[in-house]
């Protein structure tokens, strides 16, 4: 188990040095995720009655369209002088490296919200700092995270990589999406309903899910 | 064609051995039963033209890719069984690096260690980087490294783990004189002194006889020549290339392909 750990933490360790020296991954999700939130700021007339109404939904598409940038990312750099074959004949299972590149894209991920978050906040007047919305938010990134990379590492082969993800992701995670945006409108509502909808709870079902089928299915990725 | 018994059955230990191995992509049959027995610090060059299955075979005996039939044991695993066993005594040198562009020389070399567990890793990273003759660059990008330098990182990085099994794979790309003298170095283990069992797919004929016992020759997906032990000179050896990949031989074996 702890050399499963330290092969893991070995995965990400490699993918974080890699960004921090480029910041090719961060700073293209930054930059597509508060154009998104400036452009719906500027196309929706906002006020107070429509502002809860649109936020949850804006916020959601930024995440993920920017999301989706990181994870085309992750295994290009992979196939880039081979190196995907070399993670292959190392002796560890399939799913450690899927661990490893999925807890890579995570961080990527919540760092991007991190800065993004606060943007949004002063763009449509909410509190960022309310404990709920944070956990929509993680619980919305890890299941996205988590399917995302499993397709991630399936749409790589394919020639047409960049148009292949969207194609192949977004039918699988609306679920965690259509949640994600209930869950989060619900977090930021000025008067809280008086009972909670079931959003959360799905949302942690869907993570289980997610994360479940693609640590079992990662390693058929890479059969020929 | 009958399959060759195990390694484990006739009590000869193998570094590497596949018995019936075909492959298939579609319809196309790339290896058409590949028998093949590596004894443990032989070597072995595979020569053929383009499209005879060398890399395809070479990513089967890596564990990369499994054969669609036949089997593969390294060192008597069966890498369907136990493929991290398998892994570990497999070092592979091919035409592409496996680097990291963005990570310097020793933070590769990290990398792969702690994914192959090697211990004492960075006294281990210091003694390959010199053995290269990169160690003045060790804490480089891999980036600004020159094709050949990358491919002497390359070579440190597949024998880090003190592989039992050498597969090379082209390996001779950008390499200078002395890279290539280095290469011949590396089938030995230094610290212990034990020759490593090695695999060469090389179109370079002077480099594979330099790097081998023996001599195969893969054409059409089958093996259409083995010697048996390094009787071959290099004029011979360009004889048997000659007359079997010559359009005759193919035509009356059915064509590659087919």
């Amino acid at each position: 188990m702890r050399s499963y750990l330290d092969k893991v933490l070995a995965i990400v360790g490699k993918d974080v040095a890699s960004e921090l020296r480029t910041r090719e991954v961060l700073s293209s999700m930054f930059v597509f995720a508060v154009l998104v939130i400036v452009v719906f700021n500027f196309a929706f007339e906002l006020n107070v009655e429509n502002n809860e109404a649109v936020a949850p939904g804006v916020l959601w598409v930024a995440i993920i369209f920017a999301g989706m940038l990181g994870l085309n990312r992750s295994f290009i750099s992979e196939k880039d002088r081979g190196c995907m074959e070399g993670l292959l004949l190392c002796p560890v299972d399939r799913s450690a490296i899927y661990v490893g590149k999925m807890l890579g894209n995570l961080l990527f991920m919540l760092t991007m919200e991190a800065i993004v978050l606060p943007i949004f906040a002063a763009f449509f007047n909410l509190s960022v700092f309310d404990p709920k919305l944070l956990l929509v938010v993680l619980l919305g990134t890890i299941g996205f995270a988590a399917v995302g990379t499993l397709f991630a590492a399936v749409a790589v082969h394919t020639r047409t990589r960049e148009v292949m993800l969207p194609i192949l992701l977004l039918p699988v995670a609306v679920p965690v999406l259509v949640a994600a945006v209930k869950a989060t409108g619900e977090a930021i509502a000025r008067t809280p309903p008086s009972t909670p909808g079931p959003w959360l709870g799905v949302l942690v079902g869907f993570d289980v899910i997610f994360l479940t089928v693609a640590y079992l299915t990662f390693e058929y990725v890479f059969q020929e | 064609m009958s399959p060759e018994p195990t390694v484990a059955e006739v009590g000869i230990p193998a570094a590497l051995f596949a018995s019936g191995v075909t492959k298939r992509f579609g319809h196309r049959l790339v290896l058409k039963g590949i028998n093949l027995s590596v004894a443990p610090g032989e070597r072995i060059a595979i020569f053929g033209p383009n499209g005879a299955g060398k890399s395809t075979l070479l990513r089967i005996l890596s564990t990369v890719s499994s054969p669609t039939t036949g089997r593969v044991e390294v060192d008597g695993i069966d890498p369907e069984q136990d493929p991290r066993e398998a892994r570990r005594r497999i070092g592979v040198i091919s035409h592409y690096p496996y680097l990291y562009g963005d990570l310097t020389a020793r933070e590769n070399l990290r990398f792969y260690g702690r994914m192959y567990d090697v211990p004492h890793l960075d006294d281990r990273i210091t003694r390959m980087a010199t053995r290269v003759g990169i160690a003045a660059r060790l804490d480089d990008r891999v980036d600004t490294f020159s094709h050949g330098m990358q491919q002497r990182l390359a070579m440190a990085r597949a024998v880090l783990h003190d592989p039992e099994v050498l597969m090379l794979d082209e390996p001779e790309g950008g390499l200078d004189q002395d890279g290539l003298n280095l290469l011949v170095n590396l089938l030995t283990e230094p610290e212990s002194g034990r020759r490593r069992a090695a695999i060469v797919v090389t179109h370079h004929l002077d480099l594979g006889l330099a790097l081998s016992d023996r001599v195969a020759i893969l054409v059409g997906g089958r093996l259409a020549f083995q010697s048996t032990s390094g009787e071959l000179d290099a004029a011979s050896v360009r004889e048997h290339y000659s007359r079997h990949t010559s359009p005759a031989y193919a035509s009356a074996r059915g064509g590659p392909g087919k």
